[in-house]
Formats: structure tokens, sequence, C-alpha cells
């Protein structure tokens, strides 16, 4: 609605419409100043921009407690070149993808089930979705204790049928691949709910008329549920990638990184080379971090919104 | 008929699952939370021989010369500082830009869109704040915390705002109320459901952080209920009895949020529908 200003009422007939968009821009001016991002955008700044951009002249550098030398590409050269740190690159896309692409498969078939008449839907909802509150380090320390080798309930229940539970986080192969699963069982519930919020939204319409046509359960699954699901696909792709790219906590709490360095991600290398007190090196790690999630995050955002706008 | 049947046969299955997935874990930490020492350290998944809760409860907060009371006193000071500033900056943000279109907003989006997407510059960040005197103080890690969790405030707010019609305002300009006012006593009240939204996310977000205050405010006068969950593991030894009593205890303020506010909390998550 376009505004009213007081002296607006005196004006000709012909003199109002422009004089009223010009004093609504003046009213905006007033009543809404730009002075109100002043606040908020100096902490931002100070405490996110100014070190982002800093981040890309240090990774440059040889800097310790003491001193800054620009030494050019050798921190980006160590990375890639030394195991120990380029294994954090690989494993950084394992983990977003693998995750990810569990969640968006999980997420849609729990949410797809308790969108149906279930019988104790209520109950379900609410112990899918509790672990999201749960503290991190809490429920890594927890599937610690669970996946312990020998004492560990998982071991002991996969004993009961005669199998020799493997060491989850203690097998240099499987480590990484374990805390993946913690993080999707972690996950899951908000994945689930953002779908639940997709599907209802579905016009039953839809559904009918596929019936109508005599689609089956699978292929009115296929092509009405999957297709017409989309937009909360898309928050699901692009919040689990954020976040499984950047993971630090549950890695860091469960397995610190090791054994060795098989289940180092590029988040935790960061932080290593930091506690270290190799400061130019961990900023290296970080602007290689910057450069995967913004590799994989912006083409795929521009990619998944303009489908969205062609259906 | 079978109906019926199929929907009681599928929920069943569907409870028993969710029951061995999701509640074994809980019930397990309850359980060792409730035995004595040498009873948790076989990690079994058993009723305890003694129940010890109590016992554990002291233990843990005596532990290491009451870290927990300074801990839970840090988290208390952290959440509520931390996530106020940053709810009242981002309305104010949030408000404007759904107010008053202007050329900026584009550029203020992308910004605002990097905050979400970029992790932090650890290094660069801790030597800042060091610089400013506020590394390793409660103080700076309330900073920290408004930086990182402003953005999704910001446009939670402002996609909020933008449904909002504006004749309140307008009456309000008319009785003569200046932009601070017309902010605080017409735009906050109205904003109200989704700022109960934004204050739940994110006092959950900012209690369970743990990589914040490992990063910014390693010190032990400043640790952080997460931190205190390392006071019970060490590489030689695991007191699994007590450290699972410290989970207990740090999950039962997000519990009491998510009991309240359930349906906030899954607005505020599942809006995270992150629209540009």
């Amino acid at each position: 609605m376009a505004t009213l200003a007081p002296s607006d009422a005196s004006d000709t007939a012909a003199a109002r419409a422009p004089g009223r968009r010009a004093s609504s821009r003046s009213y905006a001016r007033r009543m809404y100043p730009h002075w109100f991002l002043l606040p908020g955008a100096a902490v931002f700044v100070v405490l996110f921009i100014v070190p982002t951009f800093a981040s890309f002249y240090y990774a440059f550098t040889r800097w310790t407690l003491f001193d800054v030398e620009f030494i050019g590409f050798d921190n980006f050269v160590t990375f890639f070149g030394d195991p120990q740190l380029s294994k954090g690159f690989t494993n950084t896309l394992i983990f977003g993808s693998l995750t990810s692409g569990l969640k968006i498969v999980l997420g849609l078939l729990i949410g797809v089930l308790l969108t149906s008449d279930i019988w104790g839907r209520g109950y379900l909802r609410a112990v899918v979705f509790f672990p999201v509150l749960v503290s991190t380090v809490g429920v890594g320390i927890t599937f610690q204790a669970l996946m312990d080798p020998y004492d560990g309930v998982i071991n002991k229940f996969l004993a009961v049928f005669g199998i020799d539970g493997p060491g989850w986080l203690t097998n240099p192969d499987l480590a990484l691949y374990s805390i993946i699963l913690v993080d999707v069982w972690r996950g899951v519930g908000l994945a689930a709910l953002i779908y639940m919020a997709g599907l209802v939204a579905i016009p039953q319409e839809y559904y009918e008329a596929a019936r109508v046509d005599g689609a089956g359960g699978w292929h009115r699954f296929w092509s009405v549920t999957v297709p017409l699901v989309r937009p909360a696909t898309t928050t699901v792709i692009i919040l689990s990638l954020i976040g499984g790219l950047r993971e630090f906590q549950l890695i860091w709490v469960m397995t610190g990184g090791g054994p060795g360095f098989a289940s180092d991600v590029l988040a935790s290398v960061i932080y290593k080379q930091y506690a270290y007190g190799f400061f130019g090196l961990s900023t290296a790690g970080n602007v290689v971090l910057f450069v995967v999630v913004s590799a994989v995050i912006l083409p795929l955002f521009w990619w998944l919104n303009r489908k969205q706008t062609e259906l | 008929m079978s109906r019926t049947v199929s929907r009681h046969v599928y929920g069943a299955v569907a409870v028993l699952l969710s029951a061995a997935i999701f509640l074994v874990p809980f019930a397990f930490i309850v359980v060792q939370s409730l035995k004595t020492g040498p009873d948790s350290a076989s990690l079994q998944f058993s009723w305890p021989v003694d129940i010890a809760f109590w016992e554990n409860v002291v233990a843990v907060f005596q532990a290491r010369d009451y870290m927990l009371i300074t801990a839970f006193i840090n988290s208390a000071v952290l959440t509520v500082l931390a996530v106020t500033i940053m709810v009242v900056l981002a309305a104010m943000i949030g408000w404007v830009l759904a107010r008053r279109p202007s050329r900026w907003n584009g550029v203020i989006t992308f910004f605002v869109l990097a905050g979400l997407i970029v992790p932090p510059a650890i290094v660069p960040t801790a030597r800042l704040m060091q610089t400013l005197g506020i590394f390793n103080t409660i103080g700076g890690l309330v900073l920290i915390e408004v930086a990182f969790g402003m953005s999704f405030c910001v446009l939670l707010f402002r996609a909020f705002v933008s449904n909002v019609p504006r004749e309140l305002d307008e009456a309000a300009t008319i009785d003569g109320a200046g932009p601070v006012r017309l902010f605080f006593q017409i735009g906050f009240p109205l904003m109200r459901s989704v700022i109960v939204t934004a204050v739940v996310v994110q006092s959950v977000t900012v209690f369970n952080d743990f990589a914040n205050p490992l990063y910014f405010a390693p010190g032990q006068e400043n640790a952080t209920v997460q931190l205190t969950l390392f006071n019970f593991q060490s590489q030689f030894q695991t007191t699994w009895n007590l450290l699972f009593t410290d989970i207990l205890l740090i999950t039962i303020p997000p519990l009491v949020m998510y009991i309240f506010f359930n349906r906030q909390i899954v607005a505020g998550m599942t809006s995270g529908a992150v629209k540009g």
C-alpha cells in the first residue's frame, strides 16, 4: 500500500501521483532508517567478514605466535602433498555427500510414513526429532560407548546372532562411515520434518487422478510425491550439505580424526593445526574449506532453484 | 478392513524399529547414570545392581572443584546474552530490510547468505579477538555467537515482516511515533511469534554449542557445560557413570525447551527453508 503523508492532502490530483511516490520514499527513509542495520552489521563485519578476508592473506604466510612471513603457495603445496592433510579433503567430500544423500532418502521415507495414517504417529514424530536437540557432544560420547568393539551394546547385540561385530571406530577403514551413520541418526529427524511440511502441501487431487489412471502405490510415489516435494528436497540438500561439509563437533568427539588420521575432515585438520600452532597452515585449510563449500553449494543452489522455477 | 490392519501392522513395526534405533541410546544414558562406577565400567545395557543416581549427581557437581556449577552459570550467561543481543539486532535488520526496499538489499542479502554458508576462519578470528582483548572471555564468546547466528535470524524475521501489513505502522506514525518507538512498540509485538521461534531455536543451538567455546574460550574458568564432559574422560580411564550423569544433566535444559516450545522449535527449524 502506498503511504499517505499529511502534506499530500492539499495537493491537486495531477501533482499527487509523483508527489506521493517521493514522499513515501522519504517516509520510508524516516521511519525505517538505515542506521538500524549498523549495530548488527558492526558485530558481523568485525567478527566474521574481516577474519574471512584476512584468511585469504594469512593462508599464504608462515604464521606463528611471533611473526608472519609471506611464503606464497607453500601452505597449499604442503596441504595437498601431505597425505595426512589431503585425506581430510577427500573425507570432507565423502562425509558431506553421504550424510546428505542418506538424509534425503531416509528423511523422505520417514516423512511419507509419518504423514500417512499410521498408528503411533505422535510418538514416532517426537522420538525421531528428539536427537536434534541433544548436544552433539552427548550424542558422540554415547555412540562411542555403544560402538565399543568389545563391550559395546551394538556388538553384543550382533553377537547374539553369531555375527562378529567390527571395530566401528577403531578400524581405520570404517571409522568415518560409522560417524556418518551417527550423523544421519542425529539429523534425519530434521530432514523428515522438512519433508513432512512439503508432503502435506501436495494437493490430494493429484493422488486421486493418478489412482484413477491406475497408478499403483510405487508409481504414485515416483511420479507424484517425488517431483512435487522438490522444494523440500532442495532445502534438505542445501542444509545438510552446509552442515556436513563443515562438520567438526561429532568427528572431534568420537574419534578426534583417528585412528591416525583416517577420519580427519577439513574442519578437524584446521583445528589440529591451530592447536599445534601452525596458524598459516590452519588458515590455508580454512581457505580450502571455503572453496570446497562455495564450489559445491553455489552451483547446486543455482541449479536447484532454476529447476524449481521451470516446474 | 485390510487397510486398518495394515495401518496397525506398519505402525507397530515402525514403533518397534524406532524404539530400537532411537530410544535405546537414550535408555542407555539413563541406565548408565543410575549405576555405580564398577557396574557401569562394563558398558552393559542392563538394569543397575545398585541405584547410585544421587551419589553420581553429587560427584558430578563436585568434580574439579564444582566446575559444573561455574559451567552452568557460564552457559546460562552466554545463552541469555547471545540470544537477546542476536535477536534484537537481527530483528532491527529484518524489519528495515522488509519495510524499505532499496538498492542495497541485494548486497545485504549476499552477506546474510554468506554468513549462513561460509565456514568461519578460526585462527584469524581468534587473533583478532586477542587484539581486541576479548579472546577467552565470555563477552567475546557472546559476540561470536551473535555474529555466527545472526544470518539465520535475519532471514527468519525478514520473511515474516514482509507478510505483515503496514497499516499499524502508519497509524503509529500519524500518532507521532519516531522510528525507534515504531520498532519497539509496534514492530516487536507484531513479530512476537517469530521472535519466540528464533529465541527457542537459537537458545538450544548456543547452549549445545561445543566448537566455538573450544576455539575461542579454551580456558577452564570460561568452560561451558559442553566442555565439562571431558572431565570424566581421559586417555587412561573413563568414569562412565559420571560421564552419562553429566550428559543427562546438561540435556535437561534443551529437553524442557522442547516440551514447552515443541511447536515453535519445529516451525523454526523447518523454516530453515533457505529462500534467498
